[in-house]
């Protein structure tokens, strides 16, 4: 029996190391492949804007900037709509009509991105375009409307992406919320509260588990590479504008590996690899301090009131 | 126990033996490379295997970087690519490396005017200017003096050009350079470039598809993906001075004039050629095949296909958008083929 107990924690931690060489793997690798460009370019690959395979002088910034911007504009339009959904169907929604929803927002989730990049093509780009052109002069004026309508662009590539991310988050904010305790509803009713306090209540108590639900989402939008290529405009460029065309890391590696047969330039690529990997990382570090912070205060909180109540 | 293995011994005898001779009548070769020769590659080893049930070719359009790498890694048979291998990659090869021109394609400037039925012309110079961002309206002087006064509208023209390293950017890119020293100074030649101007799409599906789409747009793309999508293809002053539509005819005119100074190599650029009726942005797309390669039964295979697809393979071409090779050039191509080891 005892031997049994140590096999089996033996077994499932080198199940868990597995996970930590891979993670380890991934970025020996990575570094190893793209040595001749991090010690041609060394820091200034980070802050270069260049990207020019005949000369060879490789620079991520554009990359970096557009991968970001892309899924951080993708983010905002995506969480609203995506705790949108899991609300009303973990909280609001008819019995009869959860099963239909949830198989939906799964449905959506399963469609390959190639498939959203050809809708993006021939269904977004020409009406992101037609707004574009709709756009009145005015606020053609500011940094963030300029540049000719073209359709392509950031714009088209969050909406593309806020689509792809919301199925995503919604699913597991709505596991979240399902797996609230049904003793902190009552107990929000109990005390008299309306259904949206009792929701309120109920979204507090989930919150870490929300905050991970749109860093999972945010973390797929990082990485996703075939629709975004498809509707992004590819072209390595710094801009606010919404309807510029800009470039992402997935997409220019996606774009450019199979006919890299220079030395060089291969290894460009896969340093761009490298920095996608290591944003990727520091992001779900990030978040993964936002819960931490976001759990403690909520401890601390709950043992504030509990003192509170004590000293009454 | 004992018996039971020799039982299992003497029964995978039985298969060895029945396998053994089939085995070494089927000859399998695995290649890999450019995607824009697939279609008539793909073509040519069914038609081929028609004919010599037992051979069979495997062919991984992967890019024609990546069929260099995997050719000089001999992770492949043979490799295929839209431009010819530069010095420094044969000289990096583990052994000597042979090209092959097998068919030839085109490249064509695609454009979307809004209202405006007639054939536009182009010259080099002022596509290279277009590609450059000089010349950003459609009713840019020069386009009008070029096409007769034709009035086109005062819209911004997009720049539409490939995403992804390809083949056919290399074309392109070669003959603007070979026409403006500016383009080449700020460009340059290679399977993807710096583009100081325009929109990426990805493929030439993609271009094909964003032309179509957008108004005052120009892109290029390989001739027949013009020809399926119905896209406008402009003419292109040729070095004769003439106005040339691509065509079949007028892509292997392009390969005839070159075919008069061919390096023994065949590692030939033929855009802007030389010559009456020929279409200057014109390549060929060639197969490599090492000198020594290690085994020389496929080797053999390799030698008698590819006699059979640069004869008789040629007719299957023009159906597939491709212009068939020259017949001089062809008689260089065999004799070139007897340098191969084989046995």
């Amino acid at each position: 029996m005892r031997i049994r107990e140590t096999w089996f924690r033996v077994g499932t931690g080198l199940f868990g190391l597995v996970l930590v060489l891979i993670v380890v793997g991934i970025g020996f690798e990575l570094s190893r492949q793209s040595l001749l460009s991090i010690q041609k370019f060394g820091f200034s690959f980070w802050r270069t804007g260049t990207w020019d395979p005949v000369s060879g002088e490789f620079g991520a910034l554009p990359f970096i900037w557009g991968t970001l911007y892309s899924s951080i504009l993708a983010l905002v339009i995506a969480t609203p709509v995506a705790l949108g959904i899991a609300i009303f169907i973990a909280e609001l929604c008819p019995a009869g009509l959860r099963q239909p929803l949830v198989f939906l927002t799964e449905l959506l989730a399963a469609i390959p991105s190639i498939v959203y990049g050809l809708w993006g093509i021939f269904v977004l780009v020409p009406i992101v375009r037609s707004l574009e052109v709709w756009t009145p002069p005015a606020l053609r004026q500011l940094p963030f409307f300029s540049g000719p309508p073209l359709g392509v662009g950031i714009l088209s590539a969050a909406l593309i992406l806020a689509i792809m991310v919301i199925p995503f988050t919604s699913s597991v904010a709505r596991e979240v919320l399902r797996s609230v305790p049904a003793a902190q509803r009552e107990g929000a009713y109990a005390l008299g509260a309306t259904r949206f306090e009792a929701i309120h209540a109920t979204l507090f108590y989930a919150r870490t588990g929300i905050i991970g639900a749109i860093m999972l989402g945010f973390g797929r939008a990082l990485g996703e590479t075939m629709a975004v290529t498809m509707v992004i405009g590819n072209s390595p460029r710094i801009s606010l504008s919404l309807f510029t065309p800009q470039y992402t890391m997935a997409a220019v590696i996606a774009n450019e590996f199979t006919e890299a047969a220079d030395e060089l330039y291969l290894d460009a690529l896969i340093e761009i690899g490298l920095v996608l990997f290591i944003i990727t990382l520091i992001v779900n570090l990030l978040s993964r301090l936002l819960i931490w912070s976001m759990a403690n205060t909520g401890r601390r909180s709950r043992a504030d009131a509990i003192g509170v109540e004590a000293a009454a | 126990m004992k018996s039971r293995r020799t039982l299992l011994a003497a029964a995978v005898s039985v298969f060895a033996l029945a396998a053994g001779p089939v085995a070494q009548q089927t000859v399998q070769i695995n290649g890999a490379g450019a995607t824009f020769p697939y279609p008539i590659y793909s073509k040519w080893f069914a038609e081929y295997n028609k004919l010599h049930p037992n051979v069979q070719i495997n062919y991984q359009s992967i890019g024609s970087g990546g069929g260099i790498r995997q050719l000089m890694n001999q992770t492949v048979f043979f490799g295929a690519s839209d431009g010819p291998m530069t010095n420094e990659q044969l000289q990096a090869a583990p052994g000597r490396i042979l090209h092959f021109p097998t068919v030839l394609g085109a490249v064509v400037p695609v454009y979307n005017i809004p209202n405006v039925s007639a054939e536009l012309k182009f010259t080099g110079q002022i596509l290279a200017d277009i590609f450059l961002g000089k010349i950003t309206k459609w009713n840019d002087p020069a386009i009008a003096k070029l096409n007769g006064g034709l009035t086109l509208p005062a819209g911004d023209i997009t720049v539409v050009h490939r995403s992804d390293g390809s083949g056919t950017t290399y074309i392109w890119v070669d003959y603007l350079s070979k026409i403006s020293p500016e383009f080449k100074k700020r460009v340059g030649v290679s399977t993807s470039v710096n583009w100081p101007a325009g929109v990426g799409a990805k493929g030439n599906e993609g271009v094909s598809g964003f032309v179509t789409q957008t108004p005052g747009s120009i892109g290029y793309v390989e001739l027949i993906y013009a020809l399926q999508n119905k896209i406008s293809d402009g003419s292109v002053q040729n070095m004769a001075g003439e106005f040339v539509k691509a065509s079949v005819a007028s892509v292997t005119a392009a390969a005839a004039a070159a075919a008069g100074q061919m390096p023994a190599d065949f590692r030939v650029s033929i855009t802007n050629a030389p010559g009456k009726g020929v279409y200057p942005i014109s390549s060929f797309t060639w197969l490599l095949l090492h000198e020594n390669p290690k085994d020389k039964g496929q080797a053999k295979t390799m030698v008698d296909f590819l006699r059979w697809a640069l004869t008789d393979g040629q007719k299957y071409c023009a159906d597939l958008g491709y212009a068939p090779l020259p017949d001089g050039l062809v008689k260089l191509e065999m004799a070139a083929l007897t340098k191969i080891k084989a046995s």
